[in-house]
């Protein structure tokens, strides 16, 4: 347990100083919110229909873009070596890294939804909601996608690869995701039904992605 | 004759060259039978000639999710079993498969324009359809990305595993985001069960097309076996050419010192 809690500690403390790039990941998000206004004109009432779909899609560029790091560093220092060969299961390595991860790239984007909300002509209602949403569906998006991270780096194949192998795999997150925020804004669905899935998809990846990508480390790495 | 018998390479060779005429005279049977009674089964009250397209539709998108199914089970065979065939069934099939599913999408998308009026619909099924192909590529792609095939199987086969995990799921969420966004206007399938003029030729064109795709996975397969063959004997030839090279490079230095030395 100490182990695992320093590596998430280790993790966190990398990503968020000099080189860490964890916040880029933010920047992105805010780039690609304030980007979205020039493509479809500067219509407010427009705008605050499409922010939770706008909102959704800067979070999952955001999140995969971060997402290549989460390995390549410790595998270029051979860190991940030793990882792999330590006494601590893989699979909970890789959970704990993904968590980490989640912790310094995941949650800034969470912390800057109000802001961009703002910009978007979200009401309060709406931009806790979709706050909300992210919560608890950005841990799917990391752990789904550290599986593609894992078969990068095994690979010595980022950047495009990844996107494509991953986003497929994130489509439910983004329907859920959508589907709960727009729930409370507008639709006559309930909240709860598309909001419960979300956080199933979560726990779901939960347990795929640290055993899949663990598989994919240990038949790679060799 | 189990399934580890078949590990040995030459030993598939020797029998798959023995299947395979009679799979493909078989395959070409069928779907001459399947086609002759599809030409004779009759028109659509409303849909006219162009039912007749689901002939063809149908087992190519039965197919395109078989494959898949036939892939996570030889990925099971790389990562589990480590069988030395079970990579090159996944890597033969994936194409094999994305052509079903594009012939899936294409054949649908020639029966939507009469039908509904558009190329294109939104609807659950065929968008659930388009990210299978689109999976699909990827994985050819991520094939295609690494030198070394058993490192890339092994990428593969965790690849392949997680998508036959997440199709369902996928499916699911796109069965639910379009009635969210829009009412079951399209088509209504479950209401009328197939007339047998209509279900029969079906059926025999379904065999058809599996047969078909065991013949093509087949032949593909021992391909696949050939190239590797030819690519580890070119590896051979040119690490022997580049020892050669290495060895004569070096006795003419020590010539040349000789001459040297004697001068």
């Amino acid at each position: 347990m100490t182990a695992l809690s320093a590596l998430i500690r280790r993790d966190v403390r990398i990503a968020l100083r000099v080189g860490g790039g964890a916040l880029i990941g933010v920047l992105f998000f805010l780039t690609v919110v304030v980007l979205m206004p020039f493509a479809v004109g500067p219509d407010l009432a427009l705008l605050s229909r499409l922010g939770p779909a706008i909102l959704w899609l800067g979070a999952l560029l955001a999140s995969l873009l971060t997402l290549d790091r989460l390995f390549m560093a410790d595998h270029e220092d051979g860190s991940l070596d030793l990882i792999t060969m330590s006494r601590t299961p893989l699979e909970l390595a890789c959970a704990a890294k993904a968590l980490a991860h989640w912790l310094a790239a995941g949650l800034p984007l969470i912390v800057a939804t109000p802001v961009l909300g703002l910009l978007l002509n979200l009401d309060m209602v709406a931009t806790g909601a979709v706050a909300l949403t992210l919560l608890a569906g950005t841990p799917a998006l990391t752990f789904t996608g550290m599986i593609g991270a894992a078969l990068a780096v095994t690979l010595h194949r980022g950047g495009l690869l990844m996107a494509v192998l991953v986003l497929p795999l994130s489509i439910p997150v983004l329907i859920f995701g959508v589907a709960a925020s727009q729930a409370v804004i507008v639709g006559p669905m309930s909240f709860g039904a598309p909001f419960s899935i979300l956080c199933a998809l979560s726990l779901v990846s939960l347990v795929i992605g640290p055993f899949a990508a663990a598989a994919s480390l240990r038949h790679g790495l060799d | 004759m189990t399934l580890i018998d078949l590990a040995n390479p030459s030993r598939f060779l020797a029998l798959t060259a023995r299947v395979l005429p009679w799979l493909a005279g078989a395959t070409v049977i069928l779907l001459a039978l399947g086609l002759y009674q599809s030409a004779l089964a009759p028109d659509d009250y409303q849909q006219g000639a162009t039912v007749k397209i689901m002939f063809i539709h149908v087992p190519n998108a039965w197919l395109s999710m078989f494959v898949w199914g036939v892939m996570s089970v030889a990925s099971l065979g790389t990562l589990v079993w480590r069988h030395p065939l079970a990579d090159v069934a996944a890597k033969a099939a994936a194409p094999i498969g994305a052509a079903f599913t594009f012939l899936a999408l294409l054949t649908g998308s020639l029966w939507g324009r009469p039908m509904w009026g558009t190329y294109w619909e939104w609807d659950a099924r065929l968008t659930s359809v388009l990210i299978l192909f689109l999976m699909y590529l990827g994985l050819m792609a991520l094939w295609r990305a690494v030198e070394d095939p058993s490192r890339a199987a092994r990428a593969a086969a965790v690849l392949t595993l997680v998508g036959a995990i997440n199709l369902p799921i996928i499916k699911f969420s796109v069965d639910w985001w379009n009635t969210l966004h829009q009412p079951a206007s399209v088509m209504r399938m479950g209401g009328s069960t197939l007339d047998k003029s209509f279900l029969i030729p079906l059926l025999v064109m379904a065999v058809a097309f599996t047969l078909l795709f065991v013949t093509l996975h087949l032949a593909a397969m021992r391909n696949e076996i050939l190239r590797r063959r030819v690519r580890s004997l070119q590896m051979m030839q040119a690490s022997r050419m580049a020892f050669s090279s290495e060895v004569g490079a070096g006795s003419r230095e020590e010539n040349a010192s000789k001459e040297f030395g004697a001068a």
